[in-house]
């Protein structure tokens, strides 16, 4: 069950994506160009999936102690402003400006069977693992 | 130019609301693309399985909602070593930051967590900023 609900829950996420357009590259960063040829759509993305997920979340996420098919639910409830979070945060809207891909429409993209996508798909899992090496090397030190 | 599309956009958003409220109610888990495309893929993790089958979804459901009104891309203008680049970035910040616009933007924001909060905004102003200088300033 847990399983199907992790597939039905993809299944929304990558219609929502491809539906709302942000799998678009274009329509992102005329989402981002707010001096130039704004194209507000993808705030009332934001907006529209916030309303729910957050509505959701404090009034049948937060009265209940458990998930209903798991043993407990795995939220971070770190509320440290530390380095590697605005260091991380900062290089990753670099890269989502230069291009408008973020990694979901990266997985979406896939289906194009562009090869521009797969190398910007390829590049970004290669960037997690280098980060990975990173942090680690620095927690050890 | 892209058209501004209210109601496409409302009803993308309000879909991906619901997908990332599922998981957690259900499961417990957080619809953050970047951690759980991480895991996904990592040999040690022995929790793959759902990680795998929400990726599949993920495919599953662009294939079933992609048509002539809201399409995927043919192609992408942006030369090679830029789309690498930006690649290594994306993947490279999301990771030491801890999520991306799914994890940071979506699910923190909406559960209103300071981390989020910061997040969101920095990457926000980024990458505006940095849609200002290649578009306005570089002229690209």
């Amino acid at each position: 069950m847990k399983l199907m609900i992790a597939l039905i829950s993809g299944v929304l996420f990558g219609a929502g994506l491809t539906i709302a357009q942000m799998v678009n590259p274009e329509k992102v960063l005329n989402f981002l160009d707010i001096t130039g040829q704004w194209d507000a759509s993808l705030a009332l993305v934001m907006a529209s999936a916030l309303t729910i997920f957050g509505s959701g979340y404090f009034l049948l996420v937060r009265t209940k102690d458990k998930p209903l098919l798991d043993k407990e639910f795995i939220v971070s409830n770190n509320n440290k402003i530390d380095n590697p979070l605005i260091v991380g945060a900062t290089i990753f809207g670099l890269g989502w400006g230069l291009i408008g891909i973020c990694p979901g429409p990266a997985l979406a993209t896939l289906l194009t069977g562009n090869i521009k996508f797969f190398g910007f798909f390829i590049a970004m899992l290669i960037g997690m693992q280098v980060a990975q090496k990173i942090s680690k090397t620095i927690a050890n030190e | 130019m892209t058209e501004f599309t209210p109601l496409t956009a409302l009803f993308g958003g309000a879909l991906i609301g619901v997908s990332a409220l599922l998981l957690l109610i259900f499961n417990g888990r957080i619809a953050g693309i970047s951690g759980i495309l991480y895991s996904a893929i990592q040999p040690a993790d022995n929790d793959r399985l759902w990680r795998w089958l929400f990726l599949l979804g993920l495919m599953l459901g662009v294939f079933f909602a992609m048509n002539p009104t809201t399409p995927l891309p043919s192609d992408i203008e942006a030369s090679w070593p830029l789309l690498i680049i930006a690649g290594l970035l994306v993947g490279f910040g999301s990771k030491i930051g801890n999520g991306c616009t799914s994890g940071h933007a979506i699910c923190g924001l909406g559960r209103l967590s300071p981390r989020s909060i910061v997040a969101t905004i920095i990457f926000m102003i980024t990458a505006a900023l940095t849609v200002f200088i290649t578009r306005h300033i570089l002229g690209a």
